[in-house]
C-alpha cells in the first residue's frame, strides 16, 4: 500500500507530525491520521482546509471536488457513492455519501436509530 | 525467527494438540446455567472455562458446535449440566467427548437433587477431573498443526489502515510457515468478494467463495442491517463496502485454500474462508448477534488462539482459546492499554511499519502459544456466545487441497 503523507498544520503552527493518508493514487479521498480540534487546518496536497467542530482520526476528507452521484475512492476501490456534491477538504461521511450495497444505520444524539439510504 | 515446533503442549489422545489445558463446564440449556457458574467460579483461575447452549429446542448446528468446543485441542475434559427436560441430546454429547478419549462427566440436575446437591457434586467432579487432567502428557507439536482464527470487532476508519492488514502480514508469515489461518464473517466481504474469489486456488473454489458472500449480501438484505454498528460511523466508516475492505485486509495475500463452515476443521495449512452466514432462508436472526459468536465458530474450527482486530477498542476474550488484541487506533490504545496486546495503531505516528506490527503480531503468537497469558486472559475474560443456525454440509469442491 502506497502512502501519500501531508504534514499537518495546526493553525499557524506546524507540527511535524503526518495526518491525513492517501491511501491509493486513485482515491478521492485521504484519511485523517490523528484527530483535529475545532478551528484546526489540515493541508490536502499544496491547499489548507479548516476544519469546523473537530474530527477523530480515521474520517475521511475529500482530495479534490466529488460531483454528486460519482463513486467514493478508498484503498483504490469504490466505497459508495456522493449523495450531493463535495468540494475538496470537506468531511465525506453520511451527510454526503451512501453504500451502493446497503443501508447504514447510526445511533443519533436522541438516541433514535437513523437510516441513512 | 520462525520456530519449526512449538514445545510442551498438550497431547490429547485423539491425536491432536493443544496450546492449554482447560476443563470447560457446559450448561446444555440456560436453566442449567447458574448451577454450571456457581461450579465453575469456584475455579476460575484454575483454567476452568464456562461455556453452554442456552435454548431448549435441539439444533444441529448447536450440537454440532458444542462437540468441537467440548473437544477442542485447548480443552483437557469436560463436566456437562443438564437441567433433564431439554432437548438438547446430552448423551451424545457425552459420549462423543469420551469418544475423544477426554474424561467427560455428566450432571442431570433433576437427577441430583436441585441445585446445592448439585453444585456440590459438580465441585467433586471438577476435582477428579483436573486431577486427571494433570497426567495428560506433553509434547511436541509442528507449526503445521496449528490454527489461528481472525476477526474483527469495533472497526473505525483505522482498522483497514494498521490492525487489519498487519494481521494480513502476520497471516501471511504464518500460512508460509504452513500453519493453518482462518478469516471469516461473509457479510463483511460485501463488496470485495470478486477481488477475494481471485485468490482462490482454482476456479471451482473461486465460485464457492463469491456465492458465500452473495449468501451473506440476501441474508443481511432481508434482514435490513448489515453488519455494520453506530459506532463504527462514529469510527469514521460511512459504509459497509468501506468496511468490508477494511475487514478482508486481515486475509493477507495468500492464496485462499477452501471454505469451511462452523465445526469443520481444516485438514491441511493454509489460508481458509469461515462461511459463518446460515443456509436456506433467514431463520434464526441475524448470523452471528456479536463478536463473540463468531470467536465461538472461529474455535469450533479448531483455532488455538485468536487475532481480534479493534479500533473503536474492544474489551472481549473468550473461553478456550486466548484471544490476542490488536488494537488499530493509538488514541484508544493510549485509552485502553492495560487490554490491548499490541499497538497497531502506532504506524499512523510513524512509530511502526506494516512490516514491524506483523512481525510482532507473528511474535506475539508463538509466546501466547507456548503459554504467555494475553491481556484479555490475565483479565479473567471468557465471553462465550452460541445460538441457533443451519447449515449444509459443504461440499469437495470447498476444500480442493485436501483429497
Amino acid at each position: 500500500m502506497a502512502w501519500t503523507r501531508s504534514k499537518l498544520t495546526f493553525g499557524f503552527e506546524s507540527f511535524n507530525m503526518a495526518t491525513t493518508i492517501h491511501l491509493s493514487p486513485d482515491d478521492n479521498i485521504v484519511v485523517l491520521a490523528g484527530s483535529l480540534k475545532d478551528g484546526e487546518v489540515v493541508r490536502i496536497g499544496n491547499a489548507t482546509f479548516g476544519i469546523k467542530g473537530g474530527l477523530g482520526l480515521g474520517h475521511k476528507l475529500a482530495c479534490r471536488p466529488i460531483h454528486k452521484g460519482e463513486k467514493i475512492f478508498k484503498y483504490g476501490v469504490p466505497i459508495g457513492s456522493a449523495t450531493k456534491d463535495i468540494a475538496a477538504g470537506e468531511h465525506v461521511h453520511l451527510q454526503n455519501m451512501k453504500s451502493d450495497y446497503l443501508p447504514t444505520y447510526t445511533l443519533e444524539a436522541e438516541h433514535q436509530f437513523k437510516k441513512t439510504s | 525467527m520462525t520456530p519449526q515446533t512449538l514445545e510442551n503442549v498438550w497431547c490429547r489422545p485423539d491425536g491432536r494438540k493443544g496450546i492449554r489445558n482447560t476443563l470447560v463446564i457446559a450448561y446444555l440449556v440456560e436453566c442449567a446455567h447458574h448451577v454450571a457458574r456457581e461450579i465453575q467460579f469456584h475455579y476460575r483461575e484454575q483454567g476452568v472455562h464456562l461455556i453452554g447452549f442456552s435454548g431448549c429446542y435441539p439444533n444441529d448446528y448447536s450440537f454440532r458446535m458444542m462437540t468441537s468446543l467440548c473437544t477442542h485441542p485447548n480443552v483437557g475434559g469436560v463436566l456437562l449440566l443438564s437441567l433433564g427436560c431439554e432437548g438438547f441430546n446430552r448423551h451424545g454429547l457425552r459420549d462423543a467427548i469420551r469418544a475423544s478419549g477426554r474424561p467427560c462427566e455428566l450432571l442431570v440436575i433433576q437427577q441430583k437433587g436441585g441445585t446445592r446437591s448439585t453444585i456440590q457434586a459438580g465441585r467433586q467432579q471438577v476435582e477428579a477431573i483436573l486431577a486427571d487432567m494433570a497426567t495428560q502428557p506433553r509434547g511436541t507439536m509442528p507449526i503445521s498443526e496449528l490454527v489461528v482464527g481472525t476477526v474483527c470487532g469495533g472497526s473505525d476508519g483505522t482498522s483497514g489502515i494498521t490492525a487489519n492488514p498487519g494481521i494480513g502480514r502476520a497471516f501471511d508469515r504464518l500460512v508460509k510457515a504452513r500453519a493453518t489461518c482462518i478469516f471469516e464473517e461473509t457479510g463483511e466481504l460485501i463488496g470485495c468478494e470478486q477481488i477475494m474469489a481471485a485468490r482462490a486456488v482454482n476456479s471451482e473454489l473461486a465460485e464457492v467463495l463469491n456465492a458465500s458472500v452473495e449468501k451473506a449480501a440476501r441474508y443481511y438484505a432481508v434482514l435490513g442491517h448489515g453488519s455494520f454498528a453506530p459506532g463504527n460511523a462514529d469510527g469514521g466508516l460511512t459504509t459497509q463496502e468501506e468496511k468490508s475492505m477494511g475487514a478482508y485486509s486481515k486475509s493477507g495475500s495468500s492464496p485462499i485454500s477452501g471454505l469451511i463452515k462452523p465445526g469443520d476443521v481444516p485438514r491441511s495449512g493454509g489460508l481458509y474462508l469461515l462461511d459463518v452466514v446460515p443456509d436456506g432462508e433467514p431463520r434464526f436472526g441475524f448470523p452471528n448477534i456479536n463478536d463473540n459468536a463468531e470467536i465461538a465458530e472461529l474455535i469450533a474450527c479448531g483455532s488455538h488462539v485468536i487475532l481480534f482486530s479493534t479500533g473503536r477498542g474492544s474489551v472481549v476474550g473468550s473461553a478456550i482459546s486466548p484471544v490476542i488484541k490488536v488494537c488499530a487506533n493509538p488514541e484508544t490504545y493510549r485509552n485502553l492499554a492495560e487490554d490491548m496486546d499490541v499497538d497497531a495503531g502506532r504506524i499512523l505516528e510513524e512509530r511502526g511499519t506494516l512490516d514491524e506490527v506483523g512481525d510482532e503480531i507473528v511474535d506475539v503468537v508463538w509466546a501466547v502459544a507456548r503459554g504467555q497469558q494475553t491481556a484479555s486472559e490475565s483479565l479473567g475474560h471468557q465471553e462465550f456466545v452460541l445460538g441457533y443456525k443451519s447449515f449444509e454440509p459443504i461440499g469437495p469442491t470447498c476444500h480442493p487441497t485436501y483429497q
